[in-house]
């Protein structure tokens, strides 16, 4: 008679990474909620079509203008025409701006965090790898980099640059100040892996260096890259909100959400939903995410035991 | 140790320096004329010619750099060591500007340390003591909330709760602490927790997996068996050891912000290096730029160095040759 494997044996370390992932609450929750924002921001035109408004229509009516636009109705003009109040001083509908926002937001904070780990990886890589002397001076650049003021830097980078395609501009600077810190993980995981016997199988056996690099000693370090990946998004999320809220992110009529809290620190006193909305949406992304990562930690920790 | 301190300074110096460099470079290179900002648009091209000419603009790029940076150790006509320049738009000499807000910022920054230190920290070692109970549970939860809320919604919230229906606190308006003592503090007060609250969310949870991991070594059971009273073992050998990585995260964190924290001072309206900073942004005052940017990179460096130096005192592991 055949013995039937028990289930436990043979899992790979991402399955039960992932069957850990299944049963935390924390992960499920992160994980729903940045389901929410991914299908919001993807379905944005579906949504505004719904809602009846689009991003840029002013609504005349729904803003007092004898008192210089403040919407009409208690909570900012929530209610059945505008489901999330409109923008004091023009009527722009903010369920739509939201939307639109989450688009701007997701796709710079994604795109920056996949050009950081993508260049840090590679340069961690290098550096661990090569040793001697590329490793020394990839290793001098990384502490530059790190000790740049990088908020000022970016500050100081963004109000000067020229106004071509400042989604993609954003999306440089920003990762061209954070690939270090992706640098500093996998070059220190590089350097332990470079002197296992299956790297040195590899190289004995003639592997050219990127097929080392990229096919034998990149599948080991997946982990602790793809934490940090989950957890970059929402602090990426936070440094695109804040340059917006600084006035140098995206530019109008492009929506963001920096953007409205930026437009909604002169009306706070009187409709505080304008600055409520936008804030709870980021805190809900960022909060999100931050659970998917820590939870991403635990599920993919050797010593965890609720195997 | 002399020698270790001598190399270590030089490092700064030659960073600033590259800073230095790249902003330069930076705004340089780009396609805007700092000279028609600092004439005004009333410029004529003459008047505007003029003022190229007066802030070296005419001149190749590594001699003003050199003028820059001779100006900052010693000094140029016209404009005392150290030199970072000058501020067209405000006329007034950058290093001016920098020192009159410096007060500001650092008062800001130095405030908000102390409350996100003791807060996180105890925050972090009581989570760590009773891990896994309830009180445990609230904490952290708490804290993963209070560090995923952005910092513009703490403030809002803050000044229309506190300041607008309770009018419990004034609207903050920064008064020198020499001159003004107890209104600096509760000028301060809202920038504080407002910043605190952020920064003590993240320094409870390292706090708590550095403790938790201390907590469990061989030498903590060694200091319980051997009779130790349990507060001893806790702060004396507990804390002492799992309170080194913090020492790394609190110099740079405070190194960030003393050269302004950006959008606090802008919400609050405090009149910072951070206000600087967003003016200049606005105004295109590129020498206030450079001033900042190379202010923060010092602080930051500097900063870098000081953690270096105190861990040699917290960590007995650690020595300089």
């Amino acid at each position: 008679m055949a013995t039937t494997p028990s289930t436990r044996s043979g899992r790979s370390p991402g399955r039960i990474a992932f069957d850990r992932l299944k049963r935390d609450p924390a992960a499920l929750f992160g994980a729903s909620i940045v389901a929410v924002f991914v299908a919001v921001a993807l379905g944005a035109p579906l949504l505004t079509a719904l809602s009846g408004w689009d991003v840029q229509t002013f609504d005349k009516s729904a803003i007092d203008r004898s008192l210089g636009g403040v919407p009409y109705g208690d909570l900012g003009g929530i209610g059945a025409e505008h489901w999330l109040g409109v923008e004091p001083g023009t009527g722009r509908d903010v369920f739509a701006r939201i939307v639109y926002g989450a688009r701007v937001s997701l796709l710079i904070s994604v795109a920056a965090t996949a050009v950081t780990v993508v260049a840090g990886t590679v340069i961690g890589l290098v550096a661990g790898y090569v040793g001697g002397r590329t490793d020394t001076i990839l290793c001098r650049v990384m502490d530059l980099v790190m000790s740049f003021p990088s908020l000022i830097f970016m500050l100081a980078l963004l109000s000067v640059a020229p106004d071509a395609n400042r989604v993609l501009l954003l999306i440089a600077i920003m990762s061209m100040f954070s690939w270090p810190y992706v640098g500093r993980i996998v070059r220190g995981q590089a350097l332990s892996l470079k002197h296992q016997e299956f790297v040195d199988a590899a190289r004995v056996g003639g592997g050219r260096a990127a097929h080392i690099l990229f096919k034998e000693m990149l599948p080991n370090i997946t982990g602790p890259i793809l934490v940090y990946t989950t957890l970059a998004i929402p602090a990426n999320i936070g440094t695109e909100a804040a340059l917006s809220f600084l006035g140098v992110g995206v530019r109008p009529p492009t929506p963001s959400w920096g953007q409205m809290l930026d437009d909604s620190l002169k009306w706070y006193q009187v409709v505080p939903s304008y600055f409520i909305v936008p804030s709870v949406c980021l805190f809900l992304t960022v909060l999100a995410f931050t659970l998917l990562g820590d939870a991403l930690r635990d599920a993919l920790d050797p010593r965890g035991t609720n195997a | 140790m002399i020698l270790y301190l001598g190399k270590r300074v030089l490092a700064v110096a030659g960073v600033l320096l590259v800073i230095c460099a790249v902003t330069f470079t930076i705004f340089y290179v780009l396609p805007t004329d700092p000279a028609v900002h600092a004439c005004g648009k009333t410029c004529s091209s003459e008047q505007i010619a003029l003022v190229r000419q007066e802030m070296g603009l005419d001149r190749p790029i590594h001699e003003q750099f050199a003028a820059y940076v001779s100006g900052i150790a010693a000094g140029r006509d016209g404009c005392a060591f150290p030199c970072f320049g000058y501020s067209y738009q405000n006329s007034l000499p950058v290093w001016d500007l920098l020192t009159d807000r410096m007060a500001v910022s650092v008062s800001l920054a130095l405030g908000a340390a102390l409350l996100w230190l003791t807060v996180g920290v105890l925050i972090g070692v009581a989570s760590a003591l009773r891990k896994g109970s309830a009180l445990d549970r609230t904490l952290m939860a708490g804290t993963l909330a209070s560090a995923s809320v952005p910092v513009y919604f703490t403030a809002m919230i803050l000044l229309l709760v506190l300041v607008q229906y309770l009018e419990f606190l004034p609207y903050p308006d920064y008064r020198p602490l020499t001159e003004d003592p107890v209104g600096w503090a509760t000028n301060l007060l809202l920038p504080w927790v407002t910043l605190a609250s952020l920064y003590a969310a993240m320094y409870a949870r390292q706090t708590r997996s550095s403790m938790i991991e201390t907590m469990g070594q061989p030498y903590i059971r060694t200091a319980r068996a051997k009779g130790l009273h349990e507060r001893t073992v806790v702060t004396k050998h507990g804390m002492r050891s799992a309170l080194t990585p913090i020492v790394t995260i609190f110099g740079m964190d405070l190194g960030g912000l003393l050269a302004g924290a950006v959008i606090t001072e802008h919400v609050f309206g405090l009149p910072g290096i951070g206000q600087l900073t967003y003016d200049a942004i606005f105004k295109a005052d590129q020498p206030v730029m450079l001033g900042v940017t190379l202010l923060a990179a010092f602080f930051i460096t500097v900063a870098n160095l000081v953690v270096d130096l105190v861990y040699a005192g917290i960590d007995p592991r650690v020595r300089y040759a």
